[in-house]
């Protein structure tokens, strides 16, 4: 029963990695962009449902709210900034996004001090179903992971069963052609950006009762999404999905069985799969 | 082609005008000085992967701290430790780590390479993190500086701050010559192939990977050296040291000198360390001071906006200029 509770807490986990690399690698894979800032997005959603949860008095007047800031501040970002990395070196790419990250955290710093806060349940789902005579499993947590997977299903129907999808795709696979067949592309990736952005404010906010909302908690975040995508294989939605899962079970798991090499099993996981597949698991060669 | 070092004799001028520093200097900004030349040696170690070799490593603080960390470890409580011990072992071992990790890393290219090189020294972050290998997020203090002898004597005592300054100028000019040398070698060469058109040399032979992962075990050893250094300097080792923040900042440094340039990477440190030395200082910010990554961070995006070639660019912009002319007519000649 112990092992059911890791296992639920682990796929939880892997859940909210996915929501945060789903977009990174969607944001990669068509434009080419790395975005060592993504995390910051993370952070900034889970700082948003302290402040508006606080100021609403709930988490689900909070929780629409802050996706429509972080989706407006992902369309301001990429028509000031990214649209004009599209072109440049990644490298370029790696250190204006770390240039993003001091000011994100800089601004936090200002705006909410450096204090950890935490986020109340909301009363609705403030309960646990007990499962045996000692142990019990919080609903809040099924919650996040039933929210999760819906979204992933529904992301995956948008991807390959939908218009928009399928311009989604085109531009992935062939930017100039898609553009020549009349797809509007600096509109297209403005809507990509702020969707991921607002994807990872999503899972920022929701994570928010769970874990507790503090500065550093985006960047810790974003380089297990790294490893998220490069053992998914960059670009792979249904690749990031895989192995978002299995970093979350590697780490829940780690965390029981030996909680000061927990983070070294993430990355030893990582160097098996580069030793056997260098391009990912749904990485194309 | 532009050149990847300065003429001699500016070299030289260069050289004599830092050896002046201290002479007139107060320890303040000696020991700032000695600071930014680790840095510099650091940042030759980034350059010359980033710059030289086509590989963006996001985790050479790996090295740097690793380094370190030996030092701490290996060093006795109270007593001075022997450097002509504890450097070689301290490079070696980071020599080692470099050999494993880029092991992995050089089979990938591109992005992820930079997230492959994130995560590894990540990895290192969080063992010397979570575990009391090297006294947990607090570090270890080292209470005495390691002792150089040379058949009994003493040609620089560390503690010293001025003899300090000229030991690491002595060794960031031995890196330098050792580099340049090196880049204009035929293992330099073959890597300068490398990061213009890996897939072309490796058709004409060169084992590339082989080359890449050279390149990789150098510049981390190297990196090591300015560890080892800075270890001696600050008297503590903490996981900071490893953290990516350093990474990606040493990273800044190259970029800001412009990058494949040997003087660049000397310049950027110069540059990026004297900022970060202002911006924190209540003097030009104030109240803000304590908030001076956001002055910074707001430079590193205008810098990567505006200068994609960084301050040697805007060296080399200006002879260009001049140099245009005679250009175009060897163009047309060769029609």
């Amino acid at each position: 029963m112990f092992y059911l509770i890791q296992l639920l807490n682990g796929i939880q986990y892997g859940l909210l990695l996915f929501l945060l690399a789903s977009g990174l690698t969607l944001i990669f894979g068509i434009m080419g962009v790395i975005n060592l800032a993504h995390g910051g997005f993370y952070m900034i959603g889970a700082y948003l449902a302290f402040w508006l949860a606080r100021t609403t008095g709930s988490l689900w007047l909070a929780i629409p709210l802050s996706i429509i800031i972080a989706f407006s501040i992902g369309l301001l970002l990429e028509t000031t900034i990214f649209s004009r990395l599209y072109k440049r070196d990644h490298l370029y790419q790696v250190l204006l996004t770390f240039g993003l990250i001091l000011v994100f955290e800089e601004l936090r710093s200002i705006l909410f001090g450096d204090d950890v806060h935490g986020v109340p349940v909301p009363p609705l789902l403030d309960f646990s179903i007990p499962l045996t005579e000692t142990l019990s499993y919080p609903v809040y947590r099924l919650f996040v992971t039933v929210v999760c997977i819906s979204i992933a299903l529904t992301m995956h129907f948008v991807i390959h069963k939908t218009r928009v999808g399928m311009m989604i795709r085109a531009a992935t696979s062939n930017r100039e052609m898609a553009a020549s067949l009349g797809v509007n592309i600096p509109l297209l990736f403005a809507l990509v950006f702020a969707f991921g952005v607002a994807l990872a404010a999503f899972a920022g906010t929701i994570a928010a009762p769970i874990a507790s909302v503090s500065p550093g908690m985006g960047n810790h975040m974003v380089i297990i999404c790294f490893v998220v995508v490069v053992i998914g294989g960059i670009g792979s939605i249904n690749g990031a999905m895989i192995a978002a899962l299995a970093i979350g079970l590697a780490d829940t798991l780690g965390k029981v069985t030996a909680p000061e090499y927990s983070a070294f099993a993430v990355y030893l996981l990582m160097a098996a799969i580069l030793l056997w597949r260098p391009q990912g698991i749904a990485g194309r060669a | 082609m532009s050149s990847i070092t300065l003429p001699r004799s500016v070299l030289l001028i260069a050289v004599a005008v830092i050896a002046l520093v201290p002479l007139v200097g107060s320890t303040f900004y000696v020991q700032l000085g000695a600071k930014i030349m680790i840095m510099a040696i650091f940042a030759l170690s980034l350059d010359f992967l980033v710059g030289h070799t086509g590989l963006v490593s996001l985790g050479h603080a790996a090295f740097f701290g690793l380094a370190g960390y030996v030092l701490a470890l290996i060093s006795p409580q109270y007593q001075a430790a022997n450097l002509w011990l504890t450097l070689p072992v301290a490079v070696v071992i980071t020599a080692l780590a470099a050999l494993v990790i880029g092991f992995l890393v050089v089979r990938t290219t591109g992005v992820y390479f930079i997230m492959v090189t994130l995560a590894f020294a990540q990895m290192l972050y969080s063992i010397f993190h979570d575990t009391n290998l090297g006294g947990g997020s607090d570090g270890i203090y080292i209470y005495v500086r390691p002792e150089l002898a040379v058949a009994g004597m003493r040609p620089f005592n560390l503690e010293s701050p001025v003899q300090f300054y000229y030991f690491v100028l002595l060794i960031m000019v031995g890196v330098y010559a050792f580099l340049s040398k090196v880049l204009h070698a035929p293992f330099g060469r073959a890597l300068a192939g490398i990061k213009v058109n890996e897939h072309r040399m490796r058709s004409i032979g060169y084992p590339v990977s082989s080359y890449k992962l050279g390149a990789f075990v150098l510049g981390g050893a190297i990196a090591g050296v300015a560890g080892y250094l800075a270890a001696c300097q600050f008297g503590f080792v903490n996981p900071e040291i490893l953290a990516w923040h350093h990474s990606a900042g040493v990273l800044m440094m190259v970029i800001l000198g412009g990058m494949g340039k040997l003087h660049g990477a000397v310049l950027g440190a110069l540059a990026y360390t004297l900022l970060q030395e202002i911006l924190s200082r209540p003097l030009l910010l104030g109240s803000y001071a304590k908030h001076w990554q956001l002055a910074m961070g707001s430079l590193i995006v205008f810098i990567v906006l505006a200068l994609p070639h960084g301050l040697a660019g805007i060296l080399d912009l200006s002879l260009r200029i001049r140099s245009t002319k005679p250009a175009r007519v060897e163009e047309a000649l060769d029609d």
